[in-house]
């Protein structure tokens, strides 16, 4: 059973007119504020469906982790070694090796952006870079199809610890991560205002707020009364205790590791668990022109290795790795030509990226590259599909359909295939 | 008290009879009036001979004299719209227009007397008059140059860019060197070429300081100079390269020899370490650009080849190559070429030079460029009024490249001077959406941080406190938690003041914002709740001060309950309202 005026995916029905009635006040019915429209209501599971991505900023060699050449001219000096799932990965992994029965690897990425900032935001939305329009990343799209399984949520639905990751695009400002650092702590949080000032305040300020967007001066108004509300409320909740990182026991800490990409894997965790629907942890430094091998083993491998893999047997042990997809990618990966100055450059036309949980399957091994590592040799994989995938491990219709305000139709994750064999 | 001149203020604002806001209105009909007629002139003129000089003024009857670009964007955008059949919002309101070329130009909201003092111009042409005294005149011109010394600051080296540790970059010279160039209004063609070319210290007050040098000193040491190369390109002449470093791009005109021909010419560059006198730990002083001989991979600076890796594993050579196909002498020898110098000779007679810096002014001030985004030019790229973008490039090198002139060119023509308010006949021009821009109203956007800042530091006159120097390092020490690095080797960033959350933490409850509505003794909320007038009185003029208009009887009605809850304590009622004036939309967008 559906109709055309469903609700959109994940919303209730007063939270769905709520935003009709906004769009509609402010621009008439030429456009409708980044509402999709639900085709299947019962592809929907209503589990508590999380995501984490590992944002790898500056694109990692995807071929000395994932997916070895050893002996080879490309290869370089790592060797490979055998895991728990269907595969081998790098010696310098071997936390992550004994996790790998949960987690698959997609060997067989074929992309065409390697400029870092066309490749992060190719990756992070399915859509190349348009001076047309603005697409909304993962961390927006997903937070906005998921939002309607956590109506109590107060901390806002798309978090990025210690990156920027990308904008909520045409969705708008509502929408936009809450970048905060690894250690969870939060600037600006503590109000002392005594009594009921703080409401005396929200009055007064709605008062100005509401007159000057009945001038109908632009939409990035109506997206500002949303970010107040949404600030609001997470002044005075609970669940901000959910970001207090520092609480958790030190062996605790010392298992994600005590830097900053651990202890936002930590953090992520925490989130998770306080059913933020999705988190993205940044662990920057991949961009290795220059002396990638001494780079990657003394210090990127080992800090990704402790942190990933602590985060994978935790969100496992705690039961919540069934509802919890994880992915691991960079906005490239690197040349499989190592250069002169011992490094490797920007390489898009064949690398891994690494995913699991929410349904995916685990300790697979997904297509494959040629015998040097320079191209795919098995049927290539977008970010579109990655993203379709993703989407369809957490039960989101690949047929929601994002209508922009100009009118144009989208679907989610670019209509990308679903990359079969990760599941089923 | 101090600071708060009541009785002037009141007779211009809060007047029991309204007057000055009705005589704003007629001002505003008249300059409304005045520029119709100015444009059927205008109109009528086209026929007739024009001389050569390209700064010639058209003169209406009111005796208002612009430019003749402004009738060029006015024309052209009148046709558009037509085309597009839409019409332009009204004429902005005065005072709201006022408010926003103050943020635009000098980079802050009027004062509470700049306010009063253009709500009591009765001349039609007092708009013009505003703009010319806010570029002209000297109490302006400490903070015209402050603030194009950020807006460009930000551009050459990031918001970042000098501010870590060990940064080759010195910040502070940098500003230096842009504070000169725009208290001086410096053409802007001699400044690219000092930035291109610039040797010599970055510190201010070491031997041979060269502020113009912090531009490349971070940009030539790492990775053979591919950042000074992707930058230079960009900033400078609109064409982004990058792509190319590693391959010929799909969608860009620019093949990967053409990367490498163009970042030859920084190949003799250096940025060296000087070091502390007598310093043990080999403290750093400051870094010295310099241009050396290049002798290049073949180790003969004769020929001075590079080679880079084309993806099949071949090994091309480059020599330095403009990218209009001219090319230099191939030696290394600085003796023999200078390899910058001979750059920027050629970006001089580039006409994407001239693109480059009109787009990005016109965005500045508009909120969209011809192209999105405004820094690529490239066929690729679709562009909107390509003609009257093409004729501004050239009418901007045909007035010796004054960037002042520019700015009247932009402020005073129609696209500047609508409303914000969007009607049913303009509602389709929303660039937000994905359509090119028609600048048929004013697009409403959020001032950048430091706007915000240097705007609340007028509106509480803490900007009376402090020297310029201790103010800008206030500045930017506050502005630093905005900022997010990507983790590559490009130095790319981004700002988390976008209107997001952490932005809205910050201005609920931030230091900042603390500061601005303190009642301790001194300050300036103080003085006011202090002061002999009405609750009433008091209210206005925090409206004023901080939006540029009069409390609604909706707004008059919340103060007042207000101080009725808080048992009539005026300065804890003014802070509430004070609060809520500086974290609503009115205030923290330009519109």
């Amino acid at each position: 059973m559906w109709s055309r005026f469903a609700p959109p995916s994940g919303m209730n029905r007063r939270h769905f007119m709520s935003h009709m009635a906004g769009a509609g006040a402010l621009l008439g019915s030429s456009m409708s504020l980044g509402h999709s429209l639900r085709v299947h209501a019962d592809t929907l599971k209503k589990n508590h469906k999380s995501c984490v991505m590992l944002w790898m900023g500056g694109g990692p060699s995807s071929m000395d982790i994932w997916d070895l050449k050893p002996g080879t001219d490309n290869g370089g000096p790592f060797k490979a070694i055998s895991t728990s799932g269907d595969m081998q990965i790098c010696e310098h992994m071997p936390l992550m090796a004994k996790q790998m029965h949960h987690m698959s690897i997609v060997r067989s990425m074929s992309t065409r952006e390697a400029d870092h900032n066309r490749g992060r935001y190719y990756m992070h939305t399915g859509y190349v870079p348009d001076a047309n329009v603005d697409y909304p990343s993962y961390g927006a799209v997903l937070s906005h199809e998921l939002m309607a399984q956590r109506s109590g949520l107060d901390i806002p639905p798309f978090v990025s610890v210690g990156g920027a990751s990308e904008g909520p695009g045409f969705l708008g400002m509502a929408w936009a991560p809450f970048n905060v650092s690894s250690t969870g702590r939060i600037r600006n949080m503590e109000a002392k205002l005594e009594g009921d000032r703080l409401a005396q305040r929200r009055f007064a300020l709605e008062t100005i707020e509401n007159s000057f967007i009945a001038q109908k001066r632009g939409t990035v108004l109506e997206d500002h009364r949303k970010v107040l509300g949404k600030t609001f409320d997470l002044l005075t909740s609970a669940q901000m205790e959910a970001f207090n990182v520092e609480k958790e026991p030190d062996a605790e800490k010392e298992k994600y590791g005590k830097n900053g990409f651990g202890q936002g894997c930590l953090l992520a965790r925490r989130l998770v668990e306080a059913g933020v629907p999705f988190v993205e942890v940044d662990l920057g430094g991949w961009d290795n022109h220059t002396g990638i091998f001494p780079t990657l083993q003394n210090d990127r491998l080992p800090t990704l290795d402790k942190a990933m893999s602590a985060l994978v047997a935790d969100l496992s042990d705690r039961g919540l790795l069934e509802d919890t997809a994880i992915v691991w990618m960079g906005e490239f990966a690197r040349t499989p030509r190592i250069n002169a100055e011992g490094g490797r450059d920007h390489w898009a036309r064949a690398w891994s990226v690494v995913v699991g949980g929410a349904g995916i399957k685990g300790g697979k091994a997904i297509g494959a590259t040629d015998e040097d590592g320079m191209q795919v040799v098995t049927e290539p994989y977008s970010s579109e599909d990655l993203m379709a995938s993703v989407c369809h491990g957490l039960g989101i219709s690949l047929e929601t359909t994002f209508t922009s305000r100009n009118g144009r139709p989208m679907k989610i994750a670019n209509s990308g295939k679903i990359i079969k064999d990760l599941f089923g | 008290m101090a600071g708060i001149s009541q009785k002037f203020t009141f007779t211009f604002f809060a007047g029991v009879s309204n007057n000055a806001w009705q005589r704003a209105d007629v001002s505003r009909s008249m300059l409304g009036a005045a520029y119709g007629l100015w444009l059927i002139l205008c109109v009528g003129f086209v026929a007739a001979d024009e001389p050569a000089v390209k700064t010639s003024v058209r003169r209406d009857s009111k005796g208002v004299t612009l430019p003749k670009q402004v009738e060029k964007i006015d024309l052209s955008m009148s046709a558009n719209w037509s085309e597009f059949g839409i019409k332009p919002s009204p004429v902005e309101e005065d005072l709201k227009w006022c408010r926003r070329v103050f943020l635009d130009v000098i980079g802050r909201i009027p004062s509470f007397e700049e306010f009063s003092e253009f709500a009591k111009d009765k001349g039609p042409d007092k708009r013009f008059s505003l703009v010319n005294r806010l570029i002209n005149e000297d109490r302006y011109t400490e903070e015209y140059a402050n603030n194009w010394s950020t807006v460009w600051t930000n551009v050459l080296i990031g918001r970042n860019g000098g501010m870590e540790n060990r940064s080759l970059t010195n910040r502070e010279g940098m500003q230096k060197y842009l504070r000169d160039c725009f208290a001086r209004n410096k053409p802007y063609n001699e400044m690219v070429l000092e930035l291109v070319t610039a040797c010599g210290a970055t510190k201010p007050g070491a031997d041979g300081f060269n502020g113009a040098t912090n531009f490349l000193a971070m940009k030539v040491n790492e990775e053979e100079g591919t950042q000074a190369t992707a930058a230079v390109s960009r900033i400078f002449l609109g064409l982004q390269v990058q792509c190319t470093q590693c391959h010929n791009h799909p969608f860009n005109q620019w093949k990967q020899q053409k990367f490498w021909e163009f970042n030859a010419f920084f190949r003799q560059t250096r940025a060296l370490r000087r070091y502390v006198p007598g310093s043990v730990n080999r403290e750093v002083d400051h870094i010295e650009l310099i241009n050396e001989d290049f002798a290049g991979k073949g180790a003969n600076a004769e020929k001075a080849e590079i080679y880079y890796s084309l993806r099949n594993g071949l090994t091309k050579v480059a020599y330095p190559v403009f990218l209009d196909g001219k090319e230099i002498d191939k030696s290394g020898y600085v003796s023999q070429v200078n390899r910058r110098d001979e750059l920027g000779k050629l970006m001089m007679e580039s006409p994407f030079l001239d693109k480059a810096i009109v787009n990005r002014m016109w965005a500045h001030f508009l909120g969209y460029g011809f192209t999105k985004p405004i820094d690529d030019l490239g066929p690729h790229n679709p562009t909107t009024q390509p003609q009257l973008f093409d004729e501004l490039a050239r009418d901007f090198r045909d007035t010796s490249y004054d960037l002042k002139q520019l700015i009247v060119w932009i402020t005073m023509s129609q696209p500047y001077q609508v409303t914000s308010k969007i009607t049913k006949d303009n509602a389709s021009d929303e660039p937000s959406l994905g359509d090119p821009p028609k600048f048929s109203h004013f697009y409403t956007r959020q001032m950048g941080a430091e706007q915000l800042y240097q705007s609340l530091s007028v509106a509480t006159q803490a900007n009376r406190k402090g020297s310029l120097e201790e103010q800008q390092r206030r500045r930017e020490e506050w502005t630093k938690q905005f900022v997010i690095a990507f983790g590559t080797d490009e130095g790319d960033e981004t700002t988390t003041f976008n209107g997001s959350i952490p932005q809205s933490l910050m201005l609920f409850n931030g230091d900042l914002i603390k500061e601005a509505i303190s009642l301790e003794t001194g300050s300036w909320l103080h003085g006011l709740a202090q002061a002999k007038t009405t609750p009433t009185d008091k209210i206005q003029h925090l409206f004023i001060a901080g939006l540029g208009r009069r409390p609604r009887p909706e707004e008059v009605s919340v103060a007042q309950q207000i101080l009725v809850k808080r048992k009539n304590e005026v300065g804890g009622m003014l802070q509430d309202m004070w609060w809520a004036i500086l974290n609503s939309n009115e205030f923290i967008f330009n519109h």
